[in-house]
């Protein structure tokens, strides 16, 4: 469905993506993870539309896009969220919701409708008259999701929804996100949060300094080597099975 | 559109209409046209700059085109006034579009769209002042010869209910912005273009669409202007003076809303004109009222005096008063 091939990209004389390769079948959910500032975001604007790749080319369902606009990736079933939410912060939770619902629904009582069914559906029912301006870090979390699934989308990419919430506002929305999947929706997210990521993602990728690391069940992968030490420093690999070692 | 969409907008125009029965002073209603004309011309500058965020410093570029593409194609090409007036608008369309296309696709926006826009309209203004073909400085006079089909009328109501007529079209069309998927996606772009974009959202078709029909607004108002008073010359058409009270009318009023350049152009007029009556011999008493009113509005009331009205309204009924953001679209 998704097919990132080679993809890099040059801030100036950083490489915050180097020549990163996915894939994604229909279905299901996987993971995106790495440490901080490892290009993940970046990674997913190239996808998304938002920043240019200075080399390599994506492709959605057979289709080359790499250089196609943000709202023709959004029309073809692209839906992301954004790390730093972007609420429409003069409009309520319902109109900031429809505009994502105009996307497939010209009709103005038409998106409402959906918004309505999106809101309840995320836990945003009941702010449905309240600017978005005034939502709690939670509430926009929220909002970000229910906007980008709004848009009905094929591929959503979650970037670090989950970010900033506690834990039993983790343990509601974890729920909606499976339920999405559920439906059919394919699901690439971000997220630092591991107990979510071991729970949700069935695959995962590692990020590290711009280039893919590893990629596998989220259980082997967090055993891996490469993936200890990209997070933990040089060295830390060897350290923590010695210490393992000696209290086994 | 719903009945309670509709119906201020019916009240406002049928009220409106009675007024030439009751007042039958031409002084009055060359105010009350003149103010008409304005709020049309500000109706035009909200849709791009309340609804889509785009403030332009520069819509006398529309003002000043909708008048001349009218004197000209009458006195230069004997095109009858009512066909001249569909050019006009059209032009101004088209002059919205352009000038669009080439700031938008740039990616310019807030300070450096204002710019862009001031600068056209100054370009405007000398090349009208410059060139023999518009009349140069010496300007240009719509012949006289009162015949509804020449849009010259003996009795001044009658062109007040023709522009009222415009303008109660142009709020309608406003109602309907504000209620339509153009609308909801304008306002997206206004709020966050980003955030817009992945939604599905086109922002530079959405932008170039509210440009358009900006500019085609404010040059029907133009065009009534020249049609009204039959002379136009570059500092009237193309100065800054008209920019600045189309911008200002929606900014007192209530940006972003249905009614607020009406409400706008009424206060600011009915104060310069009282300023007048009591002041009249200093000379531009009016502009000095104006900057007072800009001056309180942007201290005191951020989303004009609708935005005003609607925080009163909201904590009279003992709601929570709401941020200043969300009143600019208060359009109630
Ligand atoms: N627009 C930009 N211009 C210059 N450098 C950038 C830009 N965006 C990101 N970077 C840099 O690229 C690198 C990757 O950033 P990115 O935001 O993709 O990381 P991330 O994996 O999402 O990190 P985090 O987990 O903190 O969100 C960082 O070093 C960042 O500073
Ligand atoms: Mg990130």
């Amino acid at each position: 469905m998704l097919a990132v091939d080679g993809v890099s990209k040059r801030f100036g004389g950083l490489m915050a993506v180097d020549s990163a390769t996915l894939s994604l079948e229909p279905g299901g959910i996987v993971g995106l993870i790495g440490p901080n500032g490892a290009g993940k975001t970046t990674l997913f604007s190239m996808i998304s539309g938002f920043i240019a790749p200075t080399d390599g080319r994506i492709r959605f369902e057979g289709t080359d896009i790499t250089s196609e606009e943000p709202h023709r990736r959004a029309e073809r079933g692209i839906g992301r969220t954004f790390q730093i939410v972007q609420p429409f912060a003069g409009l309520t939770v319902c109109e900031n919701i429809a505009v994502g619902a105009y996307l497939r629904h010209a009709k103005r009582a038409d998106a409402t409708a959906k918004a309505r069914e999106v809101a309840r559906r995320v836990g945003l029912g009941a702010e449905l008259d309240r600017p978005a301006g005034g939502l709690t870090v939670a509430g926009r979390k929220r909002l970000e999701l229910a906007r980008a699934l709004a848009t009905e989308p094929k591929l959503l990419l979650l970037d670090e929804v989950l970010a900033g919430l506690n834990p039993s506002e983790i343990r509601d929305i974890i729920p909606v996100i499976r339920g999405i999947r559920d439906e059919g929706v394919t699901i690439l997210m971000i997220e630092h949060v591991m107990q979510a990521v071991m729970n949700l993602c069935e695959r995962v990728y590692v990020l590290a300094q711009g280039r893919m690391i590893a990629e596998g069940r989220p259980a082997a992968v967090c055993a891996d080597a490469r993936v200890i030490e990209a997070y933990l420093g040089h060295g830390a690999a060897a350290r923590l099975k010695a210490e393992g070692a000696a209290h086994g | 559109m719903t009945a309670r969409d509709l119906i201020p907008i019916a009240v406002l125009a049928v009220l409106a209409a009675l007024l030439p029965l009751v007042v039958t002073s031409s002084t009055v209603l060359n105010f009350l046209v003149f103010t008409l004309i304005v709020s049309l011309g500000a109706q035009g500058w909200n849709i791009l700059g309340g609804f889509g965020g785009q403030f332009s410093f520069g819509h006398a570029a529309f003002f000043g085109t909708g008048a001349y593409v009218t004197a000209i194609l009458q006195l230069r090409y004997g095109v009858n006034a009512w066909a001249g007036l569909a050019l006009a608008t059209a032009a101004g369309a088209l002059v919205g579009w352009v000038i669009g296309f080439l700031s938008f696709r740039s990616g310019l926006r807030g300070s450096y769209f204002a710019l862009v826009t001031l600068a056209f309209a100054e370009v405007f203004r000398i090349l009208a002042n410059a060139a023999s073909f518009t009349g140069g400085a010496a300007g240009l006079l719509i012949k006289l010869d009162v015949r509804p089909a020449n849009l010259q009328f003996d009795d001044r109501a009658v062109f007040y209910w023709l522009v009222l007529a415009f303008v109660t079209a142009t709020l309608l069309l406003t109602r309907w912005i504000q209620r339509s998927r153009f609308g909801a996606q304008l306002v997206a772009v206004r709020e966050n273009e980003d955030a817009a974009k992945a939604l599905g959202v086109d922002s530079l078709k959405v932008k170039l669409r509210a440009i358009a029909l900006s500019g085609a607004v404010t040059a029907l108002s133009g065009c009534l202007y020249a049609q009204y008073f039959l002379y136009i010359d570059a500092n009237i058409a193309y100065g800054s003076w008209i920019s600045v009270e189309l911008l200002l009318a929606p900014i007192i009023g209530g940006v972003g809303t249905v009614f607020g350049p009406v409400v706008g152009a009424l206060t600011l007029h009915g104060l310069g004109e009282v300023a007048k009556q009591f002041a009249g011999r200093i000379p531009g008493i009016d502009l000095i009222v104006f900057g007072g009113v800009l001056v309180l509005a942007v201290a005191f009331a951020r989303g004009g005096i609708l935005g005003l009205l609607e925080r009163l309204r909201d904590r009279g009924r003992g709601m929570v008063t709401r941020g200043t953001k969300e009143v600019s679209h208060a359009g109630r």
